[in-house]
């Protein structure tokens, strides 16, 4: 392998990116499958959208509906949002905390991978008899009477994803916590590092109960077990504990990265240090922990006791404590800062009133008496969305743009960034506020119609039209990638020109070894104290120019993953107990997965170096950092 | 890292397992995933609780009438001494006594074998006397959550004897050692997952 620029055919290209280790290509394959997903997602919600536009509709079956609308669901956040996520924890993380790679850049490879087959055979159900339709929450009692195999595709599909998403979260953590370049204390941790290592942890003590609950559902509907049945003896509410010790932590694993990038951009975007960077810090691992111990209040309905109930309730609004602590902050840092009023500073600047809006109405959701009322109308929708799309989706929208150039080494267009902000931003609004009052007046959710002497009709089409702003906007976005991408007008290190941490001292993109000397970072907001002190050559660094160790490229990942998605589909249509061939297909799949581990193990990977000569080169030709 | 780089007791270090950096991030990463492990488990032990003895109406097998303690009993110090024989064999390993290594590690998976042997048997006679898998929600709690560690066993069992084939006859090296440490690691994890199954599935199972 060499770091010199070379021609590469499509296939080369194809095999580079199957096979790669490389944190920032699979932040690209993240970014790609997750933005693919996006879109699906939201095609999804436009089919919602249009079949809600108007009273007794009938664009879409009552059956369908059910199936868009679960899918749409659990597409948006386990496929796209989480992904994407990912994608720029991948692309950005190692690069703050000057390390050469990932902890284990195979594994990264293979969380990629896994999550890449659970999705394509989730989406496959549309095609092979049905998506699952017991909406993303998939509540037991709903699920196990579903016919087809919609449920079956949901239980194996998250199975696969999940295990690479908590591989992925292992691998994270023991990044931060073992490969920070000299100097970078915990305490010198970048906002969006340090998100990034309680998502993670977050990512590692929530996926298993999801994966303990979904086990059941399969072995239930597979192997007539009887976890859910209550003629058996079982008992539906289980999963429902079990989704939600997994779904509200799922929330924060959204949100704090979100958080992490939105407080990046306040500090760039406002030419200051960051107001209160301990107290950010704090509040971030305060949220992680209080967020185990909120799951029932999405259960207060179920009828589990005043004293539970009010546990909960408490417990709910503590957790709005830190989470406020946190939009001071960033009040605080922009203010008497010098803004430039940026693409991604308008999301910063938008997420913030949008952000405390759905905040607010959970606090509301948190006294249990008033969501006696709330619950399971269009009020929840409106609540989570203004979370979901007014926090995450903006702060993946406003990551796009800030971390573009890092990522593809040039700068999306900031007029074109500002067309899909005003229209997404005013479609979000348009679409979700209305719906708070849909709530209010009596309209259920996931209703696929409702009758015209309801008095819902005119608030439904406005919310429909708003989504097609929001569309609008994603269009654009879409123009605005392809036009930049033909332009391919290169940018240097710090193209903003106000980084503050050490992913702007690097080229973009960076050199596939990352530094070619490990910078040592001598405080808070590194880059900017060397730019402050008028350093020509970028960074100090810590260690002389030497040979680097490097992993190799594997396609073992693909293989062990791909095993898994065979053996799926042979457990999937076993259960119709009228098929021979499934026992072998599963039997195949997992030999493939096992096998490919095996040969994982055993085979000797001892990586490749690069040569100080090589690296020498690349620095004289401007392509790497270093001393020149 | 030089594979052919030949250690002698005195030059092996204290600690081979976390002498590299490969070693020590597959240290943490390995404690992380077993944190992982331990919120399943704690996620089936709960459910195994919440189903216990819950079954069709009239169902005639329950916990205490069921299970029976002297064949868990010996399953139980046949797997505890497993963990203290890999124990020994870490000993060696750091000792880089590579032949004694292998030899407690072969008895230790000995010891393995003969527990899930035991094992296997004991879910026979249960779905002999008709208490199968789909008999009730008690069944399916019961199976999965001893089945998931009985899973766990023969996991690690396939893992100790891939290790030792593969590094007969080359020894101990820098990259082989975290290796042989993990498993271990991974072996006492499963240990007292058991001693935990043992307490609250079988005794106070038959206390009642």
């Amino acid at each position: 392998m060499s770091s010199i620029a070379q021609k590469k055919g499509f296939g080369a290209a194809m095999w580079d990116y199957l096979t790669t280790v490389d944190h920032k290509k699979i932040a690209h394959l993240y970014l790609a499958s997750g933005g693919i997903f996006f879109l699906i997602g939201g095609i999804e919600a436009m089919l919602i959208r249009i079949q809600l536009m108007k009273a007794g509709n009938d664009f879409l079956s009552a059956g369908t509906y059910n199936e868009v609308l679960t899918m749409h669901g659990t597409t948006m956040i386990f496929l796209a949002a989480m992904p994407i996520l990912l994608a720029f924890m991948n692309a950005i993380m190692p690069l703050q905390i000057g390390a050469r790679d990932v902890a284990f850049p195979f594994l990264n490879s293979l969380g990629f991978w896994l999550f890449f087959f659970g999705g394509v055979f989730l989406n496959l159900s549309w095609f092979l008899g049905g998506a699952p339709d017991a909406g993303w929450t998939n509540y037991a009692s709903l699920a196990i009477a579903s016919e087809g195999h919609g449920i079956d595709f949901y239980a194996l599909g998250l199975t696969i994803s999940g295990f690479g998403t908590l591989i992925s979260g292992i691998n994270f953590l023991v990044t931060i916590i073992n490969m920070r370049a000299p100097g970078m204390t915990y305490m010198r941790m970048p906002l969006f590092t340090w998100t990034t290592f309680v998502a993670s942890a977050l990512i590692l003590l929530a996926f298993p109960p999801l994966t303990v609950g979904v086990f059941f559902m399969v072995f239930d509907r597979m192997f007539g077990a009887n976890f859910f049945d209550v003629t058996m003896g079982g008992n539906t509410i289980i999963w429902e504990h079990l989704f939600w010790i997994f779904g509200h932590p799922e929330v924060y694993i959204l949100i704090l990265p979100a958080f992490g990038i939105f407080s990046e951009i306040f500090a760039i975007f406002s030419r200051k240090r960051l107001f209160g960077y301990t107290a950010l810090v704090f509040a971030t691992i305060l949220i992680g922990f209080y967020g185990f111990m909120v799951w029932a209040h999405h259960m207060f309905t179920v009828g589990l006791g005043p004293t539970a109930n009010a546990v909960f309730a408490l417990a709910t609004m503590i957790i709005a404590v830190p989470t406020g602590v946190k939009i001071f902050n960033w009040l605080l840092t922009i203010w008497g800062g010098s803004i430039s009023f940026t693409t991604p500073m308008m999301y910063a600047i938008g997420f913030i009133p949008s952000f405390v809006a759905g905040g607010v109405t959970g606090v509301m959701q948190a006294i249990a008496p008033l969501d006696y009322q709330l619950h399971d109308s269009y009020f929840i929708v409106a609540h989570f969305h203004y979370v979901i799309v007014g926090g995450v989706v903006l702060a993946i929208l406003a990551a796009t743009h800030l971390y573009w150039p890092k990522m593809f080494g040039t700068m999306l267009s900031e007029k074109l960034g500002k067309w899909t902000f005003w229209l997404f931003f005013i479609g979000f609004h348009l679409t979700f506020f209305i719906q708070h009052f849909l709530g209010l007046m009596g309209m259920p959710r996931r209703v696929y119609t409702f009758g015209a002497d309801q008095g819902w009709d005119l608030f439904n089409a406005i919310s429909s039209v708003g989504a097609v702003f929001m569309a609008a906007g994603v269009i654009i976005l879409l123009v605005n990638v392809v036009m930049t991408s033909i332009k391919n007008e290169r940018v240097g290190n710090d193209p903003w020109g106000d980084g503050r941490t050490l992913e702007w001292a690097i080229a973009s993109p960076p050199p596939f070894y990352n530094f070619a000397q490990t910078p040592l970072v001598r405080g808070l907001d590194t880059f900017w104290i060397e730019k402050m002190e008028g350093n020509k050559e970028g960074m100090v660094y810590a260690e002389p120019l030497e040979e680097i160790h490097m992993p190799n490229g594997s396609f073992v990942p693909v293989v062990m993953s791909f095993g898994l998605f065979v053996a799926s589909f042979g457990a999937l249509y076993n259960m119709d107990g009228d098929k021979g061939w499934t026992i072998p297909v599963i039997i195949i799949g997992l030999a493939i997965t096992f096998g490919s581990m095996l040969f994982r193990s055993l085979k000797d990977d001892l990586g490749f170096h690069i040569s100080k000569e090589e690296l020498m080169r690349d620095v004289k030709g401007g392509k790497s950092d270093g001393l020149k | 890292m030089d594979l052919n780089k030949k250690y002698t007791p005195q030059s092996w270090p204290d600690h081979p397992e976390t002498a590299t950096m490969e070693g020590k991030n597959k240290f943490i990463g390995f404690w992380l995933l077993l944190a992982a492990e331990t919120v399943t488990f704690a996620s089936l032990f709960a459910t195994y609780l919440a189903l216990k003895d819950k079954g069709p109406s009239g169902m005639e097998f329950a916990a205490s009438n069921l299970f029976e303690l002297p064949l868990v009993f010996a399953m139980t110090m046949i797997l505890l001494t497993s963990s203290l024989t890999s124990v020994y064999a870490m000993y060696h390993m750091k000792n880089h006594n590579f032949k004694a290594m292998q030899a407690w590690l072969g008895i230790t998976v000995l010891l393995g074998a003969t527990f899930l042997g035991l094992e296997i048997y004991e879910f026979n006679h249960y779905v002999h006397l008709g208490f199968g898998y789909t008999h009730s929600a008690f069944s399916a709690a019961f199976y999965t959550l001893v089945g998931t560690h009985g899973a766990h066993v023969l996991f690690g069992l396939c893992w100790f004897i891939a290790l030792m084939v593969r590094n007969s006859k080359r020894g101990l090296n820098m990259y082989n050692a975290p290796k042989f440490y993990l498993v271990s690691l991974y072996w006492h994890f499963i240990d007292v997952v058991w001693v935990f199954i043992f307490t609250v599935v079988y005794l106070m199972g038959v206390i009642g």
